[in-house]
């Protein structure tokens, strides 16, 4: 059965009712059991003020007048009150535990549902959305979305017990219920308004908390350059501007509040003034005797405060509505990637083709455009290719992060798109240009959960040369490296990054700039060990394409791609493009060129000092 | 965050609620303003709330078994006075509401701004584990714990202790046996509270920590979608998630059991203490001892003590959070910065060359072993100096101190001959600009970022700096130009292009040292020779201070400095180490393989 509709239009009551309809439609056992708990406490409420009438009465009254009373008069009395009491306590507690039990359990679910979702939506998708807004829609919206189960559970049994109270009422005297009927109304339109005028403020405290954390998040993210910037001061300044704000804006709620609450909590106490004034009319009529105005009085405190559990529902469906919209768009989000049933049985290094594969994150702007190529098993291939060329957004089709938009990317002949869920990391691993680390051990951070033993985990560093300074640390594997782990230096973080995809000992291996933060010496080592460690005894086991600038890691290459602009412009050897592609060579020799310039001129200046000399 | 990093942000997490007030006062002075006359504002409030009792006694005693049977127009004169008080108390009440509104969100407002200046000079920020994540909570919803708490609670508290003693009093002014035993049927309530509030506080603390625990969960895919896809571990990360979000959904749901049994043993006391009234009311009354009216007023008055016991009860642990979240965000502002600003006493330094000295200087990070020994080094103006050194060898920590990013854990960083420490960051900023080795950019357009250090900078100005760098290709196969949006963390550029943002938006700042962090690392050969070249010319007339694995630089600098292993083992020219056998002879030789290999 699918989840109840919220309609997309109307007010927002309207709306809220129906969030509330799908949260009574996902957990309809517990909620029943809460709203039992809560009429019983509403009922018992009730009892509370008959029964302090009828003993005024039949008690009370009797003993005062007569002097005396009886044994059993008193025990009625105690088991009245006392009974009450309990029935009340029970209700009290399984109305707040039933709703929170809900309230839980629906928080639970939607923030599984938003993850799964997270998980399911392509990358393309995540790159919309800031880090900042996903967190917030896992956590602080789903909860805001719940709130209003909180009080729920009460608001129906005040419901209840307003209907007992009117029934009491009656039952005492039709002029006292008369002016019950006027107070009750009262106090429920007041707080509508209250609520209605509320809400504007309340939402706009809401969005500024969010402006200010968006702030504080992102200032904080980027001290470093804040910092080395000397912005500390104008970053303050920024950060004013919207705490400023939301204090004015938390003031104005207050002063909404200061000025509804006592409205609130003085009606009913007006009310009782009317309840004595009509009841001494009443009782010197004979309509009415004085138990029937003190019930009737009693009755009106008791159920002063409950009836602001009805002003808290309606309060919070505004928000609730905002929450719900906000984790819809998560939950309706499309997109996710559709998977295939094929699956990669080789066990040897994977063949690359890429055929005609275009693709572009802006509609109007091509990044890469007429992709062709085949890598065959066991090669070695560089790309290279000047900065902003499209080489990372190659890696990530390959990976199949995101599916082309023309021609296919096939591993061992079969399209990316046909593969069954998860089949591709099977075979192939990513080193991605910037080396990301969860905050997690650095065992953690190279199996990623996967079942390697420590000897595998130690090998693979060993090749990404990352041994040495993980066996200098204090706790080894276990280290914990920090949030992207700002404990560990660039290259360390780099080596940490590459470990993790050699210990899966892929069939393709993809590195992107893999090496770039290490010195010339260590990424020679890395780039020997890879060298033996791709080949096995039978040939190669793995298929590596590199990005690179660097001659020794395309010296590696047995073919070398020259990309530009999102195109391949040459493919061939090290050699062959060097004679053939002048752009190639003004990239891969810029070092040389660059030197030799340098001591040209040192050159010319010796000559220059000589001749002035 | 290891233990002693822990302690040192939460610093004064222990202090006692009053050694909070003392310090919260200090921070937010706006808190203590205004009390006198709040006071009296909150007392008549409270004193308003006895009317009702008061009005069904009297209306009983008097109006109803007066002697000529009931008298009307007593009750209405006495309803009216009534009903003056109530709408006294009302008007009371709005006003205690604003006042305190007005002190409180003001004063929060200060310790907020105050918080956060702080933050950006405490060293966790930048140089160790500690999760930024948890640093902006301090400045956010730590703060709105104690906002939102005296909105809702803070306010009913106070009111709610002034009614519950205002209560007693009048109790006792009408019956002291009565009065007696409404408390001694409170007492098992009194009795079992402390151990009940001890295990709703226990109960919320776990809840904090899985709601952090669930937090850094959630934040895996999101953060790092990529590695999650392409490693396809979404099932580990789900599983991970699943365990955390019902980890959260059982402490929450016990957490609000505990809340609902002390909210229902609140009930049972006042369901006791109404039969306990009734009981000896009754014998008080068979006894003469008691009038109707007064016992029936008594009823009323029970109730009036009991809600706000009750109320009292609940608002106590939203109290304590409060409080907790209070001293955190104080903790943060009590934390030293370990590079403190001299601010106005600072030396003030002129622009213009600038000469570098470090002596003897050793660091350490928190907690570490020392990562620097013994560095000295005299960069003098006008010099270009390259660092180079094995990863790990210190050559990051290194700028930082230059940057005063760090102050050595020993010796002295000098410019001109002044420590670093006693000039003032305003003139330190702007002589001294680092550009850091991942070059982070905002989510804000590339002329927002490009202008972030000097926000002065017309437009053209921009372009021209992109210009001087040899960039305006680029600029302009963008589509949106210098309005074009570089994502979040600048993540819809290349890695290249963000490095070369980064490098102009440090240009843009025109510094008399820049020290540059592999800052050119993700660029290609020829785009990188083409913007040293630039910078070269760009930098006559300032220092420079360049690290880079790429000993290209090194060739190009008037001097380099070798470290390895926390120590400069090398210094000279690259035309005299090269030939040296050292350090860098052999890193050299590893370049120049790299460099013509094939
Ligand atoms: N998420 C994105 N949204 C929009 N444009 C993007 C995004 N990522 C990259 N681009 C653009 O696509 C082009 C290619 O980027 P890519 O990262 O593939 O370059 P690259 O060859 O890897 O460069 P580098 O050598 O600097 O790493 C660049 O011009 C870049 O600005
Ligand atoms: N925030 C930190 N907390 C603890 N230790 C750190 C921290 N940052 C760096 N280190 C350690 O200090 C040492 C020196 O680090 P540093 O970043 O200065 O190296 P580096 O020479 O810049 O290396 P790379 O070339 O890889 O960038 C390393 O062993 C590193 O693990
Ligand atoms: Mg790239
Ligand atoms: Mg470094």
């Amino acid at each position: 059965m699918p989840v109840p509709k919220v309609p997309d239009k109307g007010s927002v009551t309207r709306r809220g009712f129906g969030v509330l309809r799908v949260a009574i439609w996902e957990e309809p056992g517990i909620f029943a059991l809460s709203v039992l708990a809560s009429m019983l406490y509403g009922g018992m409420t009730v009892a509370g003020g008959w029964a302090l009438g009828w003993s005024t009465d039949h008690v009370i009254r009797p003993a005062f007048e007569s002097g005396e009373t009886t044994t059993g008069a008193i025990v009625t009395l105690i088991s009245l009150f006392l009974g009450i009491a309990i029935l009340n306590a029970i209700g009290v507690v399984g109305r707040r535990l039933g709703a929170g039990v809900m309230q839980f359990r629906l928080q639970a679910t939607y923030r599984n549902r938003v993850t799964r979702q997270y998980l399911k939506l392509p990358l393309e998708w995540h790159h919309q959305h800031s880090t900042g807004m996903l967190l917030s829609n896992a956590n602080a919206d789903v909860e805001s979305t719940w709130f209003v189960i909180a009080p729920l559970p009460m608001a129906i049994g005040v419901i209840a017990m307003l209907v007992f109270a009117t029934i009491a009422m009656f039952a005492a005297d039709v002029w006292l219920a008369l002016v019950g009927c006027l107070v009750f109304p009262l106090v429920f339109i007041a707080n509508v308004i209250f609520q209605r005028y509320l809400q504007p403020l309340a939402t706009r405290a809401q969005q500024l908390r969010a402006d200010v954390s968006e702030v504080a998040h992102e200032s904080f993210d980027g001290a470093l350059v804040v910092k080395t910037l000397g912005r500390e001061a104008a970053e303050t300044e920024r950060f004013r501007g919207p705490t400023n704000a939301l204090r004015d804006a938390n003031i104005a709620v207050n002063k909404a509040r200061g000025m509804f609450d006592p409205v609130i909590d003085g009606l009913p106490r007006l009310g009782v003034l009317a309840v004595l004034l009509v009841g001494v009319g009443r009782v010197r009529s004979g309509g009415a005797d004085a138990g029937d105005v003190v019930q009737v009085a009693f009755l009106f405190t008791l159920i002063g405060f409950p009836i602001r559990a009805l002003g808290w529902v309606l309060g919070e469906l505004p928000r609730s509505v905002v929450g719900w919209d906000r984790v819809q768009r998560v939950l309706t989000a499309t997109g996710g990637m559709e998977y295939g049933e094929a699956r990669l049985t080789s066990t040897k290094a994977a063949r690359l083709q890429v055929a005609g594969v275009r693709f572009g994150y802006l509609p109007e702007r091509d990044v890469l455009a007429g992709m062709d190529f085949t890598i065959e098993p066991g090669r070695t291939v560089a790309v290279v290719g000047p900065t902003g060329a499209g080489k990372s957004t190659l890696t990530t089709l390959l990976t199949r992060l995101v599916d082309p938009e023309q021609g296919a990317v096939k591993v061992d002949g079969v399209d990316l798109r046909d593969l069954a869920r998860d089949e591709l990391a099977g075979s192939v691993a990513l080193v991605a240009q910037t080396a990301f680390l969860f905050d997690d051990t650095i065992r953690g951070n190279i199996t990623l959960g996967g079942d390697y033993s420590d000897d595998d985990v130690w090998e693979a560093l060993r090749i990404a040369q990352g041994d040495g300074f993980v066996k200098a640390l204090p706790e080894g594997l276990d280290t914990k490296v920090g949030e992207r782990g700002t404990t560990l230096s660039g290259g360390q973080r780099q080596r940490i990054a590459l470990a993790r995809a050699l210990v899966r000992r892929p069939r393709l291996l993809i590195l992107d700039d893999a090496t770039s933060a290490v010195d010339p010496q260590v990424e020679a080592r890395i780039l020997a060990g890879l060298r033996s460690a791709v080949h096995d005894d039978a040939g190669a086991a793995t298929t590596v394409l590199v990005i690179a600038y660097r001659k020794a890691t395309i010296s590696l290459a047995d073919e070398v791609l020259f990309m530009d602009d999102g195109r391949i412009l040459a493919h061939g050897t090290h050699t062959e493009l060097q004679s053939s592609t002048p752009a190639y060579r003004d990239l891969v020799d810029a070092y040389e060129n660059d030197a030799e310039r340098r001591l040209e001129e040192a050159e010319l200046d010796l000559d220059a000092e000589g001749a002035t000399a | 965050m290891s233990a002693a990093e822990a302690s040192r942000l939460d610093h004064g997490d222990n202090a006692g609620g009053l050694q909070t007030l003392k310090d919260g006062l200090k921070v937010s002075p706006e808190l203590g303003r205004g009390w006198g006359l709040t006071g009296i504002l909150a007392l008549t409030m409270t004193a308003g709330r006895i009317v009702v009792p008061i009005a069904v006694q009297q209306t009983i005693d008097k109006g109803l078994s007066g002697p000529n049977g009931p008298d009307m127009s007593y009750v209405a004169w006495m309803c009216l006075v009534c009903a003056l008080g109530v709408i006294l108390t009302a008007g009371a009440s709005y006003l205690t509401t604003v006042r305190l509104a007005i002190n409180s969100e003001s004063g929060l407002a200060t310790m907020r701004i105050k918080a956060f200046r702080h933050v950006h000079d405490l060293p966790v920020l930048t140089q160790s584990t500690e999760r930024r994540g948890a640093l902006v909570s301090r400045v956010t919803s730590d703060v709105d714990t104690v906002s939102q708490f005296l909105q809702f609670g803070g306010f009913i508290f106070i009111v709610s202790l002034g009614q519950m003693a205002l209560a007693t009093v009048v109790m006792f002014f009408y019956s002291w046996q009565l009065a007696l035993v409404v408390l001694l049927c409170f007492i098992p309530l009194f009795a079992s509270l402390k151990y009940l509030q001890r295990a709703m506080s226990a109960a919320y603390g776990v809840v904090r920590a899985k709601v952090g625990e669930m937090l850094s969960a959630i934040s895996e895919p999101v953060v790092g979608a990529q590695v999650v896809r392409s490693y396809a571990i979404e099932k580990r990360t789900q599983d991970r998630i699943d365990a955390s979000i019902e980890d959260y959904r059982k402490t929450a749901t016990k957490a609000q059991a505990i809340t609902g049994l002390t909210f229902s043993i609140g009930g049972l006391a006042a369901g006791l203490a109404n039969a306990g009234v009734l009981t000896v009311g009754v014998l008080l009354g068979v006894d003469k001892q008691a009038t109707l009216g007064e016992l029936l007023a008594f009823m009323f008055l029970v109730s009036l003590f009991s809600d706000p016991v009750q109320i009292a009860t609940q608002v106590l642990t939203d109290a304590r959070s409060a409080f907790a979240g209070w001293r955190r965000v104080l903790g943060v502002i009590a934390t030293p910065a370990d590079v403190v600003d001299p601010g106005e006493d600072g030396v003030k330094q002129a622009r213009g060359p600038i000469t570098v000295e470090f002596n003897h200087v050793d660091f350490a990070y928190p907690e570490g072993e020392l990562v620097l020994r013994d560095v000295n080094a005299r960069i003098a103006p006008h010099r270009r100096v390259a660092v180079v050194g094995e990863t790990g060898s210190g050559k990051t920590t290194f700028a930082k101190l230059l940057t005063r990013l760090m102050d050595p854990t020993s010796g002295a960083v000098r410019l001109d001959g002044v420590d670093a420490r006693e000039i003032s960051f305003e003139s330190l900023r702007e002589r001294v600009v680092m550009v850091p080795q991942d070059g982070y950019l905002f989510d804000a357009s590339l002329a927002e970022n490009v202008r972030f250090g000097r926000p002065e900078v017309t437009d053209a100005e921009l372009v021209t700096a992109f210009e001087s760098l040899g960039l305006t290709d680029w600029l302009e196969s963008l589509p949106d130009g210098l309005q074009s949006p570089v994502g979040q963390r600048g993540e819809s550029l290349s890695a290249g292009e963000r490095q070369l943002v980064a490098l102009v938006r440090a240009n843009i700042a025109d510094p008399d040292l820049l020290v540059l962090d592999e800052a050119t690392s993700a660029v290609d050969p020829g785009t990188e020779v083409r913007v040293n070249a630039a910078l070269e010319r760009l930098m006559a007339g300032r220092t420079s201070v360049t690290i880079a694995h790429r000993l290209s630089t090194a060739e190009a600098a008037d001097e380099v400095l070798v470290f390895d292993d926390g120590k400069i083992v090398e210094r000279g020219p690259h035309a005299e180490l090269v030939g040296a056998g050292g350090v860098y002879t052999q890193l050299h030789d590893s370049w120049i393989a790299q460099r013509s290999a094939v």
